[in-house]
């Protein structure tokens, strides 16, 4: 063996490249086929930070599809309802630049649920059908109402209904949703009142 | 004498305890109008049991609780319920909130309730379940409710009670006054709870600037079995962590709680309320507040009921509004100023600050952080402000996470020693709401995507079981033909089966019952 080796360098190296080349391809294959991942795992994590209201505003028709388009180059900031804070999220993951929100899909505004005038409400269940969380309960020729807790706000609700009686309601601002502000850095009147006056004065 | 340890950092803000400490605890009064809302601490609001124009009786509840973390409020003195509305509260955002509206008629008649002086009697459940009832909540912090907190997990045993008499923050002197006067009832309650959750010892922990509260407690702790700790003054020692370390040597782990290592902490205000509602069966109606600052002639510790306008208090202690510039509900530290004086006083209103401008001035404008790292050094959770701040100006969340911004207990140590002034505290809270906010926002779309996929999977499944039924139906009718021997068999003709295939689709689309008869 040895001897044989000495004699044909050349083809002995040769050989011994192929023949690893043979086995690690084997093994790549392998293991292609013993680990493959079901999906495209960026486009699912794409899709768990996109805000699930399948409102279609991105241009796309719902939150996996936009996922699947970035994944696939397209840009990140086209989703209204997630705005700033999905961008960033998103530009995070993707580790590109966060871009302001592309102002041509809509504006980021503040969170709405839909209202049914019930009164007016005719039974026609066009909007069960349009609803993509089945956040509305009603039946055929009955009132309908809007589950608000289940509600994303999506508005796709309110063109199908024929007698207009959906309004979206911008979600009232109180105690509940009341959050620290970041201190205003221009006039830095500060809600922390540190007891500057005797500073320094040990106790 | 017990060793005590000490924790990282801390700072010596000037004390300003005397002014309020010159007379003894007095009765404020009850003001014509008792605003009380009904949302007063973390939790859901209470819910209103009561009619406008009704006749309420001391101690009778006016307001039920809405769910677990939640407490019922009860009638300060007796009165009529004029409205039920938006007032102004106590809060930080200054915001209005459902108010029960009480014009008192100054007899302060009593309804009769139930109280348990053996309350040994009484099993533990019970006794939560009495406290519950009285409306107990935590006198200190935020005011978590009182129940809550007792139901620990039964497999968890609490080593250590902890009684935190430590009162920290500068120019707050309620727990001080209860110390010196009402010692007996502190002892009495801390025996209370020590009866609900059995712990092997009992500590109460009081900064060594309240000499008069030590002994008055030593003395009424004779026998008991409960120690009194003096803790050096260092402020804050009075956050529960820190107490913790300062008395056992062991850390709470950060995202932990106490009963993770085996300690309970209870504030010394709570213990009276929970000697109160036991002994007297004296639902949570009122609370000692101390209403000091510059601004007033008198000031001192009041004993307030429950929804006294601030206006009221201020009043009673000869307030210059002239030369005041801003109004503090708790201490300079970890206070926040309120918009006006109608705000009235809630279960956990400690303090009332009315300094002059010169006494507690306006922060002079931040300027850049010079990395001088003072404000590592004084932080009490052993943090890295300076970076946190950092991270928290460029919005990156991970790793605020990942530095802890959470252990973080807004004492405000950083900004006090900060040389450039910067308003610390104030990015970490509004780091926090945004940090809690983006985790709701992300558990609401976890959910929306669920019912997304639910609706989804349910469409595709209703199209499938359209389409298996359809087929079923046309075999069924095939079957049926050759059974009665019918001239040509479709089966055998391809082009007659896809004719008869898109004509029952058409008539399934119609009028699906009817599918059998029109194939
Ligand atoms: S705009 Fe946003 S929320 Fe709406 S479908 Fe597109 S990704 Fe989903
Ligand atoms: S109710 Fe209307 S707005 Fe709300 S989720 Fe359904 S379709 Fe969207
Ligand atoms: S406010 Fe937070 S970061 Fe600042 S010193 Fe206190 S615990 Fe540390
Ligand atoms: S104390 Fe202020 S200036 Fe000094 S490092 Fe901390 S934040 Fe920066």
């Amino acid at each position: 063996m040895l001897e044989l080796i000495s004699h044909y360098p050349l083809a002995a190296a040769l050989l011994a490249l192929v023949g690893m080349g043979a086995v690690f391809g084997a093994l790549l294959g392998y293991a292609d086929v013993r680990f493959r991942t079901e999906g495209d795992p960026i486009a699912d994590q794409i899709n768990n930070l996109l805000p699930q209201t399948q409102c279609g505003q991105c241009g796309y028709p719902g939150c996996r599809p936009y996922a699947e388009a970035i994944a696939g180059g397209e840009a990140i900031n086209k989703c209204p309802p997630g705005g700033e804070s999905t961008i960033a999220d998103l530009a995070d993951l993707l580790d590109v630049e966060a871009l302001p929100l592309d102002q041509e899909h809509g504006e980021e505004k503040v969170k709405a649920v839909a209202y049914i005038r019930e009164p007016e409400c005719i039974g026609c269940t066009k909007c069960i059908q349009a609803c993509p969380v089945d956040a509305i309960l009603g039946a055929a020729k009955q009132m309908h109402t809007v589950i608000v807790s289940e509600c994303t706000g999506c508005d796709l609700c309110v063109d199908p209904c024929p007698v207009d009686c959906i309004d979206m309601i911008p979600q009232a601002q109180g105690l509940h949703s009341w959050r620290w502000p970041l201190p205003d850095p221009v006039s830095s009147v500060a809600a922390i009142i540190a007891t500057d006056s005797n500073r320094g004065q040990a106790a | 004498m017990r060793t005590v340890f000490r924790f990282h950092g801390g700072i010596h803000p000037s004390e300003n305890k005397q002014q309020s400490l010159q007379t003894p605890i007095e009765f404020a009064g009850i003001p014509p109008e008792l605003v009380i809302p009904l949302s007063q601490h973390v939790g859901a609001p209470a819910s209103s049991v009561v009619a406008i124009g009704e006749r309420v009786l001391k101690g009778q509840m006016i307001a039920e609780s809405t769910g677990y973390i939640s407490l019922p409020l009860h009638a300060p003195t007796s009165g009529t319920i004029t409205a039920i509305e938006d007032r102004t509260i106590p809060h930080p955002s200054g915001y209005k909130a459902p108010c029960l509206i009480i014009a008192t008629d100054g007899e302060d008649e009593w309804q009769t309730t139930r109280c348990e002086p053996n309350y040994q009697d009484l099993t533990p459940a019970e006794l939560v379940q009495l406290l519950r009832d009285a409306g107990v909540a935590g006198m200190g912090g935020a005011g978590f409710p009182t129940a809550v907190k007792l139901s620990i997990n039964p497999d968890v045993h609490i080593e250590t009670l902890v009684i935190n008499g430590t009162e920290c923050e500068p120019y707050i002197t309620a727990d001080d006054a209860l110390m010196r006067e009402r010692g007996a009832q502190i002892i009495e309650g801390a025996r209370i709870l020590s009866y609900i959750i059995n712990p092997a010892r009992t500590l109460i922990g009081v900064e060594d600037n309240k000499p008069e509260g030590i002994a008055s407690l030593r003395y009424a702790a004779r026998d008991t079995g409960i120690d009194i700790v003096a803790v050096p003054t260092r402020y804050p020692s009075g956050g529960e962590k820190q107490l913790i370390e300062i008395l056992t040597n062991k850390q709470v782990p950060s995202g932990g709680l106490p009963a993770d290592i085996g300690v309970m902490c209870q504030n010394l205000g709570t213990t009276v309320a929970i000697h109160d509602a036991v002994i007297k069966g004296r639902p949570l109606i009122s609370r000692i507040t101390t209403v000091t600052g510059r601004s007033l002639d008198q000031p001192q510790n009041f004993e307030v009921l429950l929804g006294t306008p601030l206006r009221f208090l201020l009043s009673r202690a000869g307030y210059q509004g002239s030369t005041n510039n801003k109004l503090i509900i708790g201490g300079p530290m970890m206070g926040f100023t309120v918009p006006n004086a109608d705000v009235p006083v809630v279960k956990t209103c400690n303090c009332l600050l009315a300094p002059t401008e010169n006494e507690l001035p306006s922060p002079p404008p931040a300027k850049a952080c010079i990395r001088c790292g003072q404000c590592a050094e004084v932080c009490p959770a052993s943090l890295l402000p300076q970076q946190l701040f950092w991270f928290a100006q460029g919005n990156e969340h991970e790793k605020l996470e990942r530095h802890n911004l959470f252990d973080c207990i807004e004492c405000g140590s950083c900004s006090w020693v900060c040389p450039s002034h910067i308003p610390l505290v104030q990015y970490y809270r509004a780091a926090k709401a945004d940090i809690v906010l983006h985790r709701e926002n992300h558990l609401k779309s976890e959910h929306a995507r669920g019912r997304f996929e639910f609706r989804q999977a349910r469409i595709a499944r209703e199209v499938h079981e359209k389409q298996t039924r359809r087929e079923a139906r046309r075999q069924a009718a095939l079957a049926h033909n050759n059974d009665s021997g019918s001239i040509t068999s479709p089966s055998t003709d391809p082009v007659q089966a896809a004719i008869a295939r898109a004509k029952a689709r058409k008539a399934g689309q119609q009028k699906p019952r009817s599918e059998p008869e029109s194939s």
